[in-house]
């Protein structure tokens, strides 16, 4: 599991929801940072053979991090900045990248 | 946001850094998009916000990254952090999106200096969750703080070691690096050995890492082929061959890594003309000295164009920033040539020990064409090679036929994830070289663009060169 190399008591924090559960994480971490920090690995599952996946490159080139955001499907969980009281979801629909 | 910019420059790295000081010197007025929250690409992420991990984990050549990022910050250089270009058009118009809004900027001249992605990795169980680039390892390391304990290192080349000795300068334990580099690949890359000798303090730091990794008691393992990834829903085990026989080892994080290679994709979707690279085996823009490509006033720089590394990096921004200052009637041609003739020089010298790095982490063929058909190649399609092979057999040539017969790099992806081992599949399955295969076409968007961004977007918004909303 990913935990963080050093604590900083004092570092602001928000919450997020992930499939319910709340999530306490440092303001200003991506989403995929969050959710690997509370131990989360499964992000979405895909369409065609419904496995499971997670981030692989962190760096939004793979798109294999997706979830829903505040009911926003596609969204790239690298790439996306927490925000208190945000509620993000598994993707379990197509994955897609445009409107 | 101001005026239509003389130079717009993709990416806030080395290079990107690079040339947005050097053309901001000679009086141009320059903007860099980059999608990151601060400067410095991938070498130098984060490097404005230190988080837990500092110069102490991260090292020398990160440290180094801060004197460009402050010559950037105060170059005059107007920067766009958290800007994500969806598109650059042939005419040089730049599609971005800044805090949810698209707008569309014209310049004179565009640089693109996007970077480069680890190379795909297709084994057997590449998928699973925990499964990540050594590279996705870094970045939560530099970023966020974050690192798992007790992971398995897979593959080769000089990044490889440098993020597992960042893992230990942490204080995290790492349960073993399985070393991919195929013995034949030492004897390919001798005969480049005399030209890197020359530049052999590069050579000695990869060696330091190795050192310092077996010193620190982790497990070394050479020569491994055959990498799998097993488990229920998550990695759970990694196997190897090695020394003749099966082994597996548990792991939970499998950081996988085979090098890096040019990210293709905006440049490819503006139309520029792109050659294989045997010896990186990958593809990579075509440009001349200045780092223009075949398309007028779009240049390309840095590991986007050809990997060369962070140094090579910032010496090819400077050079694509003369060329463009060129382009755009700036500076003329002798003043261009005259202020390049160093840097060019400079260049040749940082790229000497290239092909011999090449030739020696170059990775095997099974790695980068999976011998099993049951392996996923297109991971956004779920497509396996077995389907890509079948589909040649039925007499399917190139990559964009490919694409209608099984949806391989149909996905958001775009085929970030699975081009190099299409076109290698194919290249192979037909008996022709990866040049006549060929690669997918790319189209804008590159980058998700959401429709609230779509329906705000207004066109070219600097038009008449005035001050923009
Ligand atoms: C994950 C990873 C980690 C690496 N770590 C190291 C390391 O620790 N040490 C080392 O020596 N080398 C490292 N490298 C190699 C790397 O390529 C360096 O040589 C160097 O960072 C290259 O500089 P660059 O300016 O060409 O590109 P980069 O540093 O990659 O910078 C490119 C920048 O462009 C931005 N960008 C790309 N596309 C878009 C777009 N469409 N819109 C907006 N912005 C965009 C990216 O956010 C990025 O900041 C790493 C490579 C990768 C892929
Ligand atoms: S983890 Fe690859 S795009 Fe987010």
């Amino acid at each position: 599991m990913f935990t963080e190399i050093a604590t900083d008591p004092g570092a602001p924090t928000v919450t997020i929801v992930f499939e319910g559960r709340e999530i306490a994480t440092r303001a200003g971490a991506t989403v995929a940072a969050a959710l690997l920090a509370a131990g989360e690995l499964h992000f979405r599952d895909t369409p065609v053979g419904a496995e499971r996946r997670g981030p692989y490159c962190l760096m939004g080139v793979c798109f294999d991090c997706l979830v829903e955001i505040d009911g926003e499907p596609n969204r790239q969980a690298c790439m996306a900045t927490v925000r208190d009281g945000m509620r993000v979801e598994r993707q379990r629909g197509a994955a897609g990248i445009g409107p | 946001m101001t005026a239509r910019p003389d130079i717009a420059v993709v990416g806030a790295g080395p290079a990107g850094m690079a040339a947005a000081v050097a053309a901001a010197e000679a009086g141009a007025h320059v903007m860099v998009f980059d999608e990151q929250p601060g400067p410095g690409g991938q070498i130098y992420r984060a490097i404005e916000t230190p988080g837990p991990a500092g110069d102490a984990v991260l090292g020398a050549d990160y440290a180094a990254g801060r004197g460009l990022s402050r010559a950037f910050r105060d170059s005059g250089a107007e920067y766009l952090p958290g800007a994500t270009v969806w598109q650059v058009s042939p005419d040089r118009e730049v599609g971005v999106s800044v805090d949810g809004r698209a707008r569309i900027i014209k310049a004179g001249a565009v640089i693109v200096a996007g970077g480069a992605l680890e190379r795909p990795f297709p084994i057997p169980g590449w998928t699973l969750p925990g499964v990540m680039t050594a590279g996705a390892a870094q970045i939560a390391l530099k970023a966020s703080g974050l690192a798992a304990a007790d992971a398995v290192f897979a593959g080769t080349g000089p990044l490889l070691y440098l993020i597992v000795d960042q893992y230990l300068k942490a204080g995290v334990p790492v349960r073993a690096v399985l070393e991919t580099t195929p013995w034949s690949a030492y004897l390919g890359a001798l005969p480049r050995l005399p030209g890197a000798l020359l530049r052999a303090g590069k050579l000695r730091q990869g060696l330091g890492y190795i050192r310092a990794i077996r010193d620190a008691g982790v497990p070394v393992i050479r020569g491994v082929s055959g990498l799998a990834v097993a488990g229920d829903g998550r990695a759970e085990r990694v196997a190897y061959t090695h020394g003749g026989h099966r082994h597996e080892i548990a792991a939970e994080h499998v950081f996988v890594h085979q090098g890096v290679v040019p990210n293709v994709n905006l440049t490819r979707s503006i139309g520029c003309r792109h050659d294989w690279d045997p010896a990186q085996a990958c593809w990579r823009v075509a440009t001349d000295a200045w780092g223009a490509t075949d398309v007028a006033g779009i240049f390309a720089a840095g590991d986007g164009a050809h990997v060369g590394g962070a140094e090579a990096a910032r010496l090819g921004g400077q050079l694509a920033a003369l060329g463009a200052l060129c382009t755009i009637g700036r500076i003329d041609a002798a003043v261009r040539n005259n202020r390049g003739a160093p840097i060019q020089h400079a260049l040749a010298w940082e790229l000497r020990p290239r092909p011999f790095l090449d030739a020696l982490y170059r990775p095997a063929a099974a790695d980068r064409v999976p011998a099993g058909d049951d392996v996923v190649v297109c991971r956004c399609e779920e497509v396996t090679a077995g389907e890509v092979r079948a589909t040649a057999a039925l007499g399917c040539l190139g990559p964009n036929q490919l694409k209608s017969f099984c949806r391989a790099g149909m996905g958001p992806c775009q085929g970030r994830l699975c081009a190099l081992t299409v076109t290698e599949l194919l290249a192979e399955a037909t008996g022709r070289p990866p040049d006549a295969v060929g690669d997918f076409r790319r189209r804008p968007p590159v980058k998700p663009l959401r429709l609230a961004e779509l329906a705000a977007l207004e066109p070219d918004d600097t038009d008449g060169g005035d001050a923009g909303p």
